[in-house]
């Protein structure tokens, strides 16, 4: 392979930033000033060479935070230092909506008008920014600054949100949430807004609580607070039974994944610690994109330290060396947590060699960003994200048990299916039986957003009703009449009041034709119009497929423009017309796409059809 | 060890088949005479099973695999007719036929889309072709809510930017064939990618940049492994816009390349007396089907007839 450079060259800024992540160049192949000796003698490609990809993206990152977008000239400094194909380079940034791939204003809203913020009037929001402000993506305030529609930013329970980032020095990312478009027009405008503090847990404190028993209680700052809060017990009792030990009690405590697809964690985990290929790795999955989702942003931002101890428990238990946290760029706020107790552990020699005294067991853990694509949650486009590669899935054969990161045997876990193994190893599997209902055992953290009184992350045994978690949310808000649920993201269905003594379980939901997928609860109340959400659903999947297989990449096109015809009020025939083709795309894309997301991409636009009878009578 | 491969036994439409160790489940579908659809497939590339029409279903598997890539197992039981076949590979080639221009994607395509049925007019009339470079542009994620009257569609203006090839993405398909070709399964050259998402992904160079500024080397192999004519040489591209693109009055002559000495094999493809396009046997075990510039491009010589 010789690289070929478009000779634009990389700005001082651009060159800095992206040194402090690789280290000054050694010499003129590599993109320094200095001829070496060695240049003309040797090829710098080969083994060693790709084994620094991995570093594209943290790279990409570089640039956009140093200057706002990603140049041409950047690109071929990237491609020298890494030496990957400029076009490789440029393939993998565009698949990213947090990379700009024009020149683009250093101070950029990226403002959620997703299904959990447009019940909480994201609508309104937009339609006043879009009078002060201009368009989405029209420079403003001097055309330093500008804003955008974004996809759900993981922030529901502080509905309506907005991702506030600024590129150049003293650069940030913010979230803020809740956001009024005056908060958003100041922050444009170079004056920051104080956002009003709101509780994302409202049972804190509360005795019981599991998987949320520290946050709010703790200082996630610090590793002394989480020791004196029972933490590390579990990786110490994992040292005495060992990995096998450890495998045996997670397979026995029936513990299934909480990031959508309920795969036994102890199966994944033997199989992994028994593949013969090494090294192991072990990846917490923290992209959590699913519309509707926080939870793991929640536990990430509160509690950074449990998911750094049940991520090395992961680690010994399938006999791992590296640990990989992919988390998704829309969190700037965990991100930091995380970075911040990686650091910390690692002083502290939780992490490294030896970890926690214990000889011969050497685990470290590296913290990855992506960069807006809902796709990366798929474990396998996740891994070619990691790997610097576009993040597209692969075909499955062969899991990532046995041909995972890098190509080795992998196991990658949800945050919040880490979080508890954390309680299955301290108060034994026996003990977190105890808890839940048929096959769902232990409990299960909801993300209750939309019209509720109390919108949160709850935390209750597997087994309690739709109808409970709402009351604990305390109804819905201002005693209006429920219109529908959506339950498990926009990969999950709609239910609705005739439903609300489902039992929130697998098998519960599974029964009444819904799933639990990750844990969304998103309400909506009589006001909103469902046929807008149900669009917008649409307009998701379109956005996010990443394009690889003919099914979904025009299918979900398709699917939105035959939602559209539906919503713009169709003749009879134009309608059968138009749910026939859903139907035909959904069978499609269910049958024949590569992952999981063409696969459910059709699901809740069909139960809104099916259960909301949206459609039922001609639009007026 | 014996160096006879081990042999297996599947089931397929009812029938068994004995097929060899690590084969593919296409492989046993073609040695057992099942015609299979492939758009993405080809012999001397690494399977990406992108197009999915060559699904199958198997039993026990929740959804249809991709034959192309799914290795045959022992006791496989596979049915390649069955009413969820026929319907996925029936709606990729309606997805196809309405987004993409497969009026050059030879017969084979027009036969299976006529054996499954496939109506691409179903999903209405096409919406307007983008302005030049408009597509090349998009960015990933959010878009405008599009015209639901019409469908969307991959159609631009073609782009010619050199002598040798033309590459009229109106009629991709997004088999990453080329992708592939120009990276690491032939040339190692990577001048192009797959760049952007979802509906907006397409085959670009780096910042859409023309080919002659990329580091393109025009060895052509892209043109080579296109299944829908997106990328041709520019003579047959000039013949058919002065409608003179003539296949059944064309020959194939089979020669050795005259360049060098590996010895690839050349087939010259002569209309008029005159060499329209040069391809390489797909199964010739010097080029698989790959060339260099000089042997795909550098046929000008020949016809020169300024000397006779």
């Amino acid at each position: 392979m010789d690289i070929h450079l478009s000779g634009a060259q990389a700005t001082p800024a651009e060159r800095a930033a992206i040194d402090a992540l690789l280290g000054r160049p050694t010499s003129r192949w590599r993109g320094g000033d200095r001829e070496h000796a060695a240049d003309s003698r040797y090829a710098h490609g080969g083994q060693s060479a790709r084994a620094r990809r991995h570093l594209l993206l943290p790279a990409l990152h570089a640039v956009q935070d140093a200057v706002g977008h990603v140049t041409r000239g950047a690109v071929d400094y990237i491609a020298q230092r890494l030496t990957v194909p400029p076009a490789d380079v440029y393939g993998v940034a565009s698949f990213y909506a947090l990379f700009e791939m024009h020149e683009s204003p250093p101070t950029v809203a990226h403002v959620c008008d997703d299904v959990g913020c447009l019940a909480r009037g994201a609508g309104e929001l937009i339609a006043s920014l879009e009078r002060t402000c201009g368009p989405a993506g029209s420079p403003c305030a001097d055309g330093r600054a500008t804003w955008k529609r974004s996809p759900c930013l993981g922030l529901c329970e502080r509905a309506p949100a907005a991702l506030m980032r600024r590129a150049g020095e003293g650069r940030t990312d913010a979230t803020l949430a809740p956001a009024t478009a005056g908060m958003v027009h100041d922050e444009l405008h170079g004056t920051s807004a104080p956002t009003r503090v709101m509780d994302s847990v409202p049972q804190r404190g509360e005795s019981g609580l599991r998987l949320l028993s520290r946050v709010g209680v703790v200082d996630p700052t610090s590793l002394h607070d989480y020791l004196s809060h029972g933490g590390y017990a579990a990786l110490a009792h994992a040292f005495l039974l060992g990995p096998e030990g450890v495998v045996k009690e997670v397979t026995e405590s029936k513990l299934m994944g909480r990031g959508g697809a309920a795969f036994p964690t102890g199966v994944k985990w033997g199989a992994v610690l028994r593949a013969s290929a090494l090294p192991h790795h072990v990846v917490c999955n923290a992209d959590e994109s699913e519309p509707g989702t926080f939870k793991d942003r929640v536990l990430m931002e509160e509690d950074p330290f449990a998911v750094i101890e049940a991520l090395t428990v992961a680690g010994f238990a399938t006999g791992a060396t590296m640990g990989w946290i992919y988390i998704r760029g829309e969190y700037p706020e965990a991100h930091d947590r995380l970075a911040h107790a990686i650091a910390v552990t690692r002083r502290e020699g939780l992490l490294g060699d030896n970890v926690m005294g214990r000889v011969g067991f050497s685990f470290d853990i590296e913290l990855r960003k992506g960069a807006g694509a809902y796709i990366c949650g798929e474990e396998t486009a996740l891994f070619n994200s990691i790997e610097g590669y576009r993040g597209e899935p692969r075909n499955k054969p062969p899991f990532p048990v046995s041909e995972g990161l890098f190509r080795l045997p992998t196991a990658i876990n949800n945050v919040e299916t880490l979080a508890n193994v954390l309680e299955i190893l301290k108060g034994g599997s026996e003990e977190y039986l105890k808890l839940g209902l048929d096959s769902s055992r232990g409990t299960k953290l909801f993300c209750v957003a939309g019209n509720v009184t109390t919108p949160g992350l709850y935390e209750l045994p597997f087994g309690a009703t739709l109808r409970e978690l709402l009351a604990l949310a305390g109804g819905i808000e201002g005693g209006r009449a429920l219109q529908a649920v959506l339950l498990g993201g926009a990969a999950g269905s709609f239910v609705t009041a005739e439903d609300l003594d489902v039992p929130l379980t697998f098998e519960g939901t599974r029964a009444i034709g819904a799933s639990l997928g990750s844990g969304v609860v998103l309400v909506f109340d009589d006001r909103v119009d469902m046929r807008a959400i149900v669009r917008r659903i649409a307009r998701f999947f379109r956005d996010e497929s990443c394009g690889q297989c003919v099914p979904c990449r025009v299918g979900t096109q398709r699917q939105e423009e035959a939602l559209g015809r539906l919503c713009a009020g169709a003749s009879r025939a134009g309608r059968d017309e138009a749910l026939l083709l859903i139907d035909d795309l959904d069978r499609a894309m269910r049958d024949a796409s590569i992952c999981g997301l063409g696969h459910t991409a059709a699901v809740a636009v069909q139960s809104a059809i099916r259960k909301l009878n949206l459609f039922a009578v001609e639009a007026p | 060890m014996s160096g006879e491969p081990r042999e297996m036994t599947i089931t397929v439409d009812g029938a068994p088949v004995r097929v060899r160790e690590g084969a593919t489940l296409l492989e046993a579908l073609r040695a057992h005479g099942v015609d299979t659809p492939t758009l993405c497939f080809l012999e001397n590339l690494t399977p990406v099973n992108a197009c999915r029409v060559c699904v199958v279903e198997l039993q026990g598997a929740r959804t249809l695999v991709p034959s192309c890539s799914r290795k045959a197992e022992e006791g496989m039981v596979v049915s390649t007719d069955s009413e969820r076949v026929r319907h996925a590979r029936k709606l990729v080639f309606e997805l196809l036929g309405s987004s993409v221009d497969l009026s050059n994607a030879g017969p084979e395509v027009a036969r299976w889309s006529a054996r499954y049925g496939a109506d691409p007019a179903r999903f209405g009339a096409p919406a307007p072709a983008a302005s030049e470079g408009s597509r090349d542009h998009r960015h990933a994620g959010h878009h405008a809510a599009p015209d639901p009257a019409v469908a969307q569609t991959v159609a631009q203006p073609v782009k010619v930017d050199n002598d040798l090839f033309v590459r009229d993405y109106s009629r991709c398909i997004l088999c990453y064939k080329c992708v592939e070709a120009c990276g690491g399964d032939a040339q190692n050259t990577f001048a192009i990618t797959v760049a952007g998402r979802g509906f907006d992904a397409r085959i670009s160079t780096e910042f859409a940049a023309p080919l002659t500024d990329s580091a393109c080397v025009f060895c052509g192999n892209c043109i080579g492994v296109c299944p829908t004519g997106a990328l041709v040489f520019k003579s047959e591209f000039d013949l058919r816009e002065a409608g003179n693109w003539r296949e059944q009055d064309q020959t194939v002559t089979r020669t050795v390349c005259t360049y060098c000495g590996v010895g690839c094999n050349l087939e010259l493809h002569v209309q008029d007396n005159t060499i329209v396009k040069v391809t390489s046997p797909l199964d010739h075990d010097v080029t698989s089907g790959h060339l260099c510039i000089k042997g795909r491009f550098g046929f000008e010589f020949v016809q020169v007839r300024e000397r006779e």
